[in-house]
């Protein structure tokens, strides 16, 4: 079963983690692949970390991953990069939006934001850094950001070949269609 | 043609396909989207939010007495709810097929415990199937209706939390339409006298033994021959974990039928390998009965026996060897989920979180169960649905009788007052209790994700219904009018009045904290009832004196640099962090 690839997302609630994920393994079914997508999503709304797993290939039996198994997790925020960097398989690559949301304890400045993340995982793993929202303000929306995620995680890889415009246009909504295709394609050239 | 379906979807779908003509459910995750998905086929079936569990069983019982294919669906602590109904089921068993699905939540991603319902199959003396996948869940829900009819017994179809939210392929099919099977009084399959019991009981066990035969001539519990050096025995969704480590050359004997177990084609299976591993989640269910029957085998010896499996932690358990994998010092602060901003229950929390050397705050299960985290830490007790009320009854009652000064508050959400609640509130009354029960009615079942409920006026099929008026409710059950308030909770002046007033009494009183979820898609009702304008509040960073009083209110929007600051995107304008600021530095501004 070694054909089989595992992708992880990881981010806070309300980052638009599970419509990417959905998009993403639309396309793979779709490209001929048995895929398995798993999601936690119990709490999410209310502020606490979300993890998709998604892995595919000729058949796949688990849904989900453990340590060391994925080859790679695009992380919505720096700090979800950190908490799953165990997840990462050794030689797996890590997309990390450079953008950072802290947790409660934080803001209440009982805990701190750990500083230096990108630098650390950046010495232990094959790393890239996106600007993801500045990327979605760029192209005229912010909310777009996890779709420049999925643009970027297209480019890495190598998914260029699915039929990204109409997956894309399956599941947004019809006045958001085309800023959303814009937004795959500058995080697709971003890498 | 095939669909990618989470496992509730394919439960939904198996359901629909199977002939189905009843559902009834009370939301929990992990089991909550099976009901919604149901709610999809409604031209052909009818379902329903229940109250309770028990309530959701009872009627899927009565439907299959009434000659339909029916289904109750709940989270694993729902069962628990569930079990008076299930326990007798069993012995009258069915006319038309009736299912009822547990779906467990190993490792507790959003529960109060982790229990191994499979544990209840056995128990009850109630046929058990367990799927691996989306597939399996869809196919299961089919075979478990016609099997429910041919054994004449409820079926359990027992999933857990990687199996609901997974989603894999599935061949869809099409409905296949069961007509009612004719009612005919039959008093001694269906009034379980102890007279009637007795009878009941005996024949229970001769269809015991049939479906003990079936078990081990069925299908779904097949041998995957490899080599004869490692066997492996394995159900639900553990077997697919077990399928990535020991991989093609091992033997493997997959359960998807748990009760009653097929313990002949079980002791054929050992005989054929060197080595017998059993794979399982949580309880060694399937262990257990090989050691009754002295077959031996590797398992919990090594295997955790709570907490969730994954691939590598079976592999780690038996071969002992760690992910291979990198790691850093650094490391990632717990994101611990909060009230969201707007959340009505904040004012709530916050008017109680100043009164805590007087109170102590019993709760219950819900969004609200939030409260209990810092800064407001204005909850101190959660076990299960409706408990609230009772234990802090009986907190009060020692309490007062010791002569303690400590008043109890128990704080209920909707929902969760309607589920178990009101008897509670009954002894309260009826027993002269004194503790102040809140019920926070925030006019949906918001935890799980906005589900209807009794009190919101519409049903899971999109149907306007009667609304329970909870005010009445109280009366019913004794407390006087005069110790009702219903108060706007985002208003802390008046939530604190209340709360005061209701502290003032020695009679018990109830407050009803009446605003919608921030996150409702708002009823035309709601608009008439309640200011749901957009509002945004913004801090004036002059007038702030850096005193941090608004942090206290545990508000996600608000951070603190230099001066108290709102975030513009999160902010509902809900006013808390306004009130509570005394330099008036906090105002509202046009959204």
């Amino acid at each position: 079963m070694g054909d089989v690839k595992n992708i992880l997302l990881v981010g806070v609630g309300g980052q638009g983690t599970i419509l990417a994920s959905k998009i993403l393994s639309e396309g793979l079914i779709e490209a001929g692949y048995d895929v398995k997508m798993s999601e936690i999503h119990g709490m999410s709304q209310r502020g606490g970390d979300v993890s998709t797993q998604i892995r595919y290939g000729e058949k796949v039996y688990s849904p989900i991953i453990g340590e060391g198994s994925a080859d790679v997790i695009v992380a919505f925020e720096k700090m979800e990069a950190l908490r799953w960097l165990s997840h990462l398989k050794k030689g797996g690559k890590m997309l990390i939006n450079d953008f950072e949301i802290p947790t409660v304890p934080i803001q209440l400045g009982v805990e701190k934001y750990p500083e230096g993340i990108l630098d650390s995982l950046a010495a232990v793993a094959d790393t890239v850094v996106i600007e993801a929202g500045e990327i979605a303000k760029n192209v005229g929306n912010s909310r777009t950001m996890n779709i420049v995620l999925l643009g970027a995680l297209a480019k890495a890889m190598n998914l260029g070949d699915l039929d990204w415009k109409s997956l894309i246009q399956n599941n947004v909504k019809a006045g958001f269609a085309e800023i959303n295709l814009k937004a795959f394609e500058a995080g697709f050239a971003s890498m | 043609m095939k669909k990618i379906l989470t496992g509730n979807e394919a439960v939904a779908r198996g359901a629909y396909e199977g002939g189905l003509k009843f559902a009834s459910a009370y939301p929990g995750t992990p089991s909550t989207e099976i009901l919604e998905n149901v709610a999809n086929y409604k031209q052909d079936l009818y379902c329903e939010w229940a109250p309770n569990e028990k309530v959701a069983l009872e009627a899927a019982i009565g439907a299959s007495i009434a000659g339909a294919r029916s289904m109750a669906c709940m989270k694993h602590v729902g069962v628990n709810v569930a079990a008076d109904p299930l326990f007798t089921f069993a012995y009258t068993g069915v006319t038309g097929g009736c299912i009822l699905v547990s779906a467990d939540d190993p490792g507790m991603h959003s529960s109060q415990n982790e229990q191994d319902n499979r544990n209840y199959a056995s128990a009850a003396r109630v046929l058990m199937l367990e799927p691996s996948d989306s597939q399996e869940s869809k196919d299961f829900v089919k075979l478990g209706l016609s099997l429910s009819e041919k054994f004449d017994t409820p079926v359990l179809l027992r999933t857990t939390t990687r199996v609901c939210h997974s989603k894999g392929l599935v061949e869809l099919e099409d409905r296949v339409e069961k007509d009612l099977i004719p009612y005919q009084h039959n008093i001694r399959k269906y009034v379980a006298t102890p007279g009637n019991g007795k009878v009941l009981r005996v024949q229970l066990e001769e269809r015991l033994k049939a479906m003990e035969d079936y078990s081990n001539s069925a299908e779904i519990n097949c041998e995957e021959l490899g080599g004869d050096e490692i066997g492996v025995i394995s159900s639900g969704v553990s077997y697919v974990y077990a399928k990535e480590v020991f991989g093609e050359k091992a033997s493997y004997l997959k359960l998807g039928m748990t009760f009653p177990m097929p313990m002949e084609k079980i002791k054929e299976f050992a005989k054929k390998v060197k080595k017998l591993y059993v794979v399982e989640e949580m309880d060694p269910y399937i262990e257990n009965h090989l050691k009754i029957a002295g077959i031996p085998c590797i398992g919990k010896e090594f295997i955790p026996a709570y907490g969730e499996l994954n691939p590598d932690i079976v592999r780690h358990s038996f071969f002992g060897t760690g992910a291979d994998n990198v790691s850093v010092e650094l490391k990632a602060t717990v994101r611990p989920p909060v009230l969201c901003a707007g959340c009505p229950h904040r004012g709530l929390f916050y008017v109680l979180s100043k009164k805590l050397k007087k109170i102590i705050v019993t709760g219950d299960i819900g969004c609200y169960t939030l409260g209990s985290a810092p800064p407001l830490s204005a909850m101190h007790t959660c076990f299960c649905m409706g408990g609230s009320i009772s234990a802090g009854h009986g907190a009060a009652k020692v309490l007062n009788r010791a002569g303690s000064a400590l008043r109890i508050v128990s704080v209920i959400g909707d929902s969760t007052f309607f589920h178990t609640g009101i008897n509670s509130l009954m002894d309260v009354a009826y027993n002269k209790g004194n503790n102040i029960t809140i019920i926070a009615d925030n006019r949906i079942t918001a935890m799980t994700g906005h589900q209807e409920n009794p009190g919101t006026g519409y049903t899971l099929m999109g149907e306007p219904a009667v609304e329970a008026d909870i005010p009445a409710i109280c009366r019913a059950v004794g407390i006087k009018a005069e110790n009702i308030a219903v108060v706007n909770p985002l208003d802390l002046a008046e939530m604190e009045e209340a709360v005061d007033a209701a502290l003032a009494k020695t009679e018990p009183a109830v407050i009803i904290t009446k605003w919608p979820c921030i996150l409702k898609k708002f009823s035309d009702q709601d608009r008439r009832d309640f200011d749901l304008a957009p509002k945004k509040c913004s801090v004036d960073a002059e007038k702030c004196t850096k005193c941090k009083m608004c942090m206290k209110t545990g508000c996600p929007a608000l951070t603190f640099a230099g001066t108290a600051l709102i975030n513009a995107d999160s902010c509902t304008g809900c006013g808390v962090c306004r009130q509570v600021c005394k330099f008036g530095a906090i105002e509202e501004v046009e959204k």
